[in-house]
């Protein structure tokens, strides 16, 4: 095991590579030029804006700013925020919890509906509770988060009263209460993201069972005896797994979107709704920061999915 | 295609059965999809609201910026159907303005993302060897990037410089267009490449190879037309896809500017008075809502006709 997880972060490295070429590449041809005020300021002399440009690396070739720009990346030197006045990676370290809170509960509640629903439906296809769960799939992955959000405010917050929506990080109360508050305000960014998830789950959980199922090994595990419930548990849904697994790495980068979209309704204060206001506020250096996090977790979230690949199909572990 | 055209016609042609009547290919298409009772509604609907933003800003003929201070936010009446927003200006018509970008956003990112994932998807699958292992490592490495970060990134960074140069309403639409069709085209080219490794090995294809037909004759004549099916399949979701992505964007404020009332841009004015004027953020959403799942009750319909192996 511990072989296969060091090829699969040894994998990682080139995609964090490519990642981190094409994010400087869009950094360096995008239009603008840093000293441009400078030109058009009769008081700086011609001669200081060159020392400048030179005292910056502006001018050098662009594979050797590529590695300085790589290399500060890589020790931790991730800049300054120009508005809120501290470093990039502290700023980004406490927002990062609040996001994989959100991001890992919505997951774990994606999965708590697609995994039943999805074996459920395919094990009576074309019933009736699988004609309405597929319709209820489409819908689920139908209604973009941010209207889910600002209909479940609707409901929820203004007309029933029963949940804030406004999420704070500062709560007053201590102990249980404050468990409770945290999930009281929780509770509707994570149902938001792990509904639109578990909508297009099922749909992969449903067709991956159903591949499944016709085989005859189910059949031969049901001939055996097993009763019905082990022969799906135990037999079919472990092997169903293996490709669903699959799209749903595939599916990461948009989860991230997700997040983004649900953390800015509820203001959740994360790198999602950091990214946004620091877009809106032209603070280029802790944009670049985030972007690239988000790049990263998006890879870590790619090796989880390996991992229990590897774990589901032991075919794959030790080769 | 079945049943549709004797396979030979030396066989039993004339021996006591009936010859089924001649079927076109779209005929056929169009018979089996109608199975799809979901897709056919869908269909009506999308058809509905694509005529409706066509024709609707020359039959509703109210400005879609006229300020009304004595009609702030007014819940939706014999005169403003579908209410009012905080400035007073008449919802339905901005909605139908909206429409017509949101819906041509879809359509040309569509195209976009269609056309470079088989342009991709084909050279990758036809040469194989080094060039498709770059290629696919290309479109590995486009499909595991953060994509609403990206965007938000690029729209930031080139918004103002495209203004400059295609003014305001066309800057914009190109650089949406552009980037959401750039990290769509991933599945479409997997897809085609799929599709061309099987294809070019089948007998059909080997007959041309054979009787001298050109690389891009063979591409052209025979490996693409029968690659198409689940390559309209993907289309079609991604028109879905690329409406979202482009409401996500205006809801954040980022898409298009505020004069121009995309559905997306709709709901980010309305989110701040949810609790004054419920209906201005419901139709706004109820729009995107719609269009969407009817675009993905038509994919499927078209998956169930074109693409019958993958049941999803």
């Amino acid at each position: 095991m511990s072989r296969y997880l060091l090829r699969r972060l040894l994998i990682a490295v080139p995609s964090l590579i490519g990642i981190s070429i094409v994010l400087f590449t869009i950094l360096a041809l995008a239009p603008g030029d840093p000293f441009g005020e400078l030109a058009s300021n009769p008081a700086v002399p011609p001669e200081v804006r060159v020392a400048l440009r030179a005292k910056f690396g502006m001018d050098d070739p662009i594979v050797l700013r590529y590695l300085h720009w790589l290399v500060a990346m890589l020790q931790g030197d991730w800049g300054f925020s120009f508005v809120s006045r501290v470093n990039v990676d502290t700023l980004i370290w406490q927002r990062l919890p609040a996001t994989l809170l959100v991001i890992g509960s919505s997951q774990v509640l994606a999965l708590l509906i697609a995994l039943p629903v999805g074996v459920f439906a395919a094990t009576r296809p074309y019933s009736v509770f699988d004609q309405i769960a597929s319709t209820f799939a489409f819908i689920g992955f139908s209604l973009p988060t941010f209207f889910t959000g600002l209909l479940f405010i609707l409901l929820f917050s203004i007309h029933l009263d029963w949940l804030p929506f406004v999420f704070r990080s500062d709560l007053a109360a201590t102990g249980w209460r404050w468990y409770w508050e945290e999930f009281r305000q929780a509770i509707m960014p994570i149902a938001v993201l792990g509904m639109f998830q578990g909508a297009s789950w099922t749909r992969y959980v449903r067709s991956a069972v159903l591949d499944v199922i016709r085989l005859d090994y189910v059949t031969t595990a049901r001939a055996k005896g097993l009763r019905e419930g082990k022969v799906v548990i135990r037999h079919v849904v472990r092997n169903a797994l293996i490709p669903v697994v699959t799209l749903v790495a595939l599916q990461v980068p948009a989860i991230f979107g997700g997040a983004i979209v649900t953390e800015q309704i509820f203001r959740v204060p994360g790198i999602g709704s950091l990214l946004i206001n620091s877009i809106l506020q032209n603070d280029t250096p802790v944009i670049m920061g985030v972007t690239f996090v988000f790049a990263c977790l998006v890879i870590l979230f790619n090796l989880i999915a390996d991992v229990l690949y590897g774990w589901l199909d032991p075919r794959i572990a030790y080769r | 295609m079945a049943g549709s055209t004797p396979a030979s016609l030396t066989g039993d042609a004339g021996a006591g059965r009936e010859l089924a009547p001649q079927v076109s290919p779209a005929l056929d298409t169009w018979r089996r999809f109608r199975r799809h009772r979901l897709a056919v509604i869908s269909a009506i609907i999308l058809l509905v609201m694509g005529l409706a933003v066509i024709l609707g800003p020359t039959l509703w003929r109210v400005p879609i910026d006229e300020i009304d201070f004595t009609a702030r936010m007014e819940p939706p009446s014999a005169v403003h159907p579908f209410g009012t927003d905080d400035l007073g200006q008449d919802l339905l018509a901005r909605m139908l303005y909206g429409g017509r970008i949101s819906l041509a956003v879809g359509l040309a990112t569509m195209l976009v993302s269609v056309l470079v994932g088989t342009l991709v998807g084909a050279v990758a699958g036809i040469s194989r060897g080094s060039v498709d292992a770059a290629l696919m490592l290309v479109t590995d490495l486009f499909l595991s990037l953060p994509q609403l970060p990206l965007l938000l990134l690029i729209i930031y960074l080139f918004r103002d410089a495209l203004k400059s140069v295609l003014g305001v309403e066309g800057g914009v639409f190109i650089l949406v267009v552009g980037v959401i069709g750039g990290f769509r085209w991933m599945p479409v080219a997997r897809l085609v490449r799929a599709q061309f490794l099987s294809l070019r090995e089948k007998e059909f294809v080997e007959a041309a190879r054979a009787l001298g037909a050109s690389t891009l004759r063979q591409v052209l004549r025979h490996i693409l037309p029968n690659a198409l099916g689940p390559v309209i399949v993907a289309g079609t979701i991604n028109v879905a896809d690329a409406i979202i992505a482009e409401s996500t964007l205006s809801f954040l404020g980022l898409g298009f500017p505020p004069d121009i009332p995309t559905w997306g841009r709709l709901l980010f004015e309305a989110k701040d008075y949810l609790d004054f004027a419920p209906h201005w953020a419901l139709f706004a959403g109820a729009a995107i809502f719609l269009t969407v799942l009817s675009i993905n009750f038509i994919g499927d319909g078209l998956r169930d006709v074109l693409d019958p192996r993958k049941v999803m």
